[in-house]
């Protein structure tokens, strides 16, 4: 039998997703963070977990540096990165003394400081509470899935890049998935392809790290990387700054400003 | 080892077998003896097998997706074309094993010998090692905790038969946790000559990069350098060169100076090397003349030249 949430601090959070890669630097930080503001541009309240404890890189995408976590009495303030309060960030870059400093810990003090996160970060009411995970399919990722699954987390959004090295990282996050019990909403592949700012109105994009068709179209798949998950969407990298979409101006992977 | 509680503080730490959350641990009498604090016996058989291996070189970076994976690969490709030279290529990433595919090696599998684990041969101066070659089917996915992890790295270290090698490269995973404070502990005896960390231009990668200096300096590990990826790409079409990771607080040469750590080189963004390392073949002999390869050639060079400093093999047996 499922266990039963207890009414807590998620208790008003009506949906949560999860943002995996098996692969690191795919653009699983920008893409949660994209999909955090794209949702409070339609009216959500959203809220952001990062989990990466060895390299939390939201703060830095939203300009939250050095921000400090408040107690209350029902646990830890989360920090809001705008006057309105409609996005809300917990992430250990807040917990450290100075920002190079080193979280070199093991498992156990990962999993203890994860659960904390899930428990104790007051959130309040939100509509979605994104969750940003680092590469891979261990601690951080099993004590995440553990602590939010009597929550009944909406689902995965797995991030990867056309390159073979990627996908096979993702096929594992996709059994993980599977085995765990965790929905997959579907699969984004970020960096597809890259459009030259200096000749970019004469040139077709060119394939950034072209080594094939692209995920969803692999031959003999048919849609999706696994049959049942949704098709997934494309996005291209650019470094050009579109001041119609200040937003992906910077292009994946880069910093935010 | 059993599965250990969750808040296990640590079988080396002064609380082992005594903190609350070791009640019901099965090995909580162990550790409450004492026994966690003896040193690892594994630590002296590990140095005992290290002592055919002249030079041993980790790739770290804190940041995922740097391509240390890539520059393991091609650094061991590099100095394997010296065919005097045994290289290995230890990927001691546990959860995201790319270096198979990158070495063109995808579906080998490990053999065992009266003396270890063989090594899986490219070339018959280049053999690697991977948990890739342990998986049945390459969707599997490896779903351990650190405990699980780093008793897999200590089995490579130890049981592997390494035989007469003058480079071990061990790839990384990204982070500054178990697979790595297992592999400097577990190398502890076998003095590791030193670290080449990977970066993008970019703060959000220096940081976490940062990060993975202040680790090495404080478990100890001398610093080769760093390398500055995907630094620049030329355009195929109009060859022009744009920023796609834009180094807005001056790159890896700014962290650097500020560091002072050596830089070793910038490799620019070729596509090649992604089509290459896709197809499990050498960027090096693909695209020789790419701006790309000159750069690990100098970078390679440079390392060898650090480690050329090093102590003797014969000195370092005296001194330990």
């Amino acid at each position: 039998m499922e266990a039963v949430a207890e009414p807590g601090n998620l208790a008003g959070v009506r949906h949560i997703i999860l943002v995996l890669s098996g692969k690191g630097g795919v653009g699983k930080s920008t893409i949660s963070t994209e999909l955090a503001l794209a949702l409070r541009h339609a009216g959500k309240k959203v809220g952001i977990l990062d989990v990466d404890l060895c390299g939390p890189s939201v703060p830095r995408m939203l300009q939250a540096q050095g921000c400090a976590v408040h107690q209350c009495d029902n646990g830890w303030v989360p920090v809001f990165v705008d006057q309105e309060q409609s996005i809300a960030l917990m992430s250990v870059g807040f917990l450290l003394e100075t920002p190079d400093e080193a979280v070199v810990w093991r498992g156990p003090k990962k999993n203890a400081l994860i659960r904390q996160f899930v428990s104790d970060v007051v959130w309040g009411e939100l509509d979605f509470l994104v969750v940003d995970t680092p590469p891979g399919t261990s601690d951080e990722h099993i004590s995440a899935v553990e602590a939010l699954r009597p929550y009944q987390p909406l689902g995965a959004v797995l991030v990867t890049t056309p390159q073979a090295v990627s996908v096979g990282d993702v096929r594992r996050e996709l059994t993980f998935c599977r085995k765990t019990g965790l929905p997959v909403i579907g699969i984004v592949e970020n960096m597809s392809g890259f459009v030259c700012p200096h000749c970019a109105v004469r040139r077709p994009a060119v394939r950034l790290r072209a080594s094939g068709p692209p995920a969803c179209e692999e031959p003999g798949r048919g849609p999706g990387l696994h049959p049942g998950v949704p098709q997934e969407c494309c996005l291209p990298c650019t470094c050009l700054h579109c001041p119609e979409d200040p937003g992906w101006g910077t292009g994946a992977g880069a910093d935010r400003h | 080892m059993e599965e250990v509680p969750h808040d296990c503080p640590g079988t080396d730490s002064a609380e082992a077998g005594r903190g609350t959350a070791c009640q019901g641990c099965p090995n909580q009498r162990l550790c409450a003896s004492g026994a966690g604090a003896a040193p690892d016996p594994a630590i002296e058989e590990i140095k005992e097998k290290m002592k055919t291996v002249k030079h041993k070189i980790l790739v770290l970076s804190g940041k995922g997706g740097v391509g240390k994976s890539t520059f393991s690969a091609h650094l061991a490709h590099g100095l394997a074309e010296d065919e005097n030279t045994q290289i290995a290529l230890l990927d001691i990433d546990i959860c995201g094993p790319s270096i198979p595919k990158i070495m063109g090696l995808e579906g080998e599998q490990v053999h065992q010998s009266g003396s270890g684990w063989s090594l899986v041969y490219v070339e018959d101066n280049l053999g690697v090692m991977s948990v890739g070659f342990l998986l049945s089917s390459p969707d599997d996915a490896v779903i351990w905790r650190g405990p699980k992890k780093n008793g897999m790295i200590k089995q490579f270290l130890r049981d592997v038969d390494w035989g007469e090698i003058d480079y071990l490269i061990v790839d990384t995973p990204p982070g500054t946790s178990d697979e790595h404070l297992s592999v400097v502990h577990y190398l502890s005896a076998a003095h590791i000559d030193g670290a080449v960390v990977i970066t993008t231009p970019q703060e959000i990668s220096l940081q976490d990069v940062r990060k993975e200096i202040n680790f090495c300096h404080k478990v100890k590990l001398p610093i080769i350098g760093v390398v500055e990826n995907m630094s620049g790409f030329v355009c195929p079409k109009c060859k022009k060169e744009a920023q796609i990771f834009p180094p807005t607080t001056g790159g890896a040469e700014a962290m650097c100076q500020d560091l002072k750590i050596p830089l070793l080189g910038r490799v620019p963004l070729d596509p090649q090397i992604g089509k290459s390392c896709d197809k499990g073949q050498s960027f090096l002999t693909e695209a020789p003349d790419s701006p790309a390869t000159l750069a690990y050639r100098s970078i390679i060079q440079r390392i060898q030249e650090f480690c050329s400093l090093q102590p003797s093999h014969e000195e370092k047996l005296i001194g330990s």
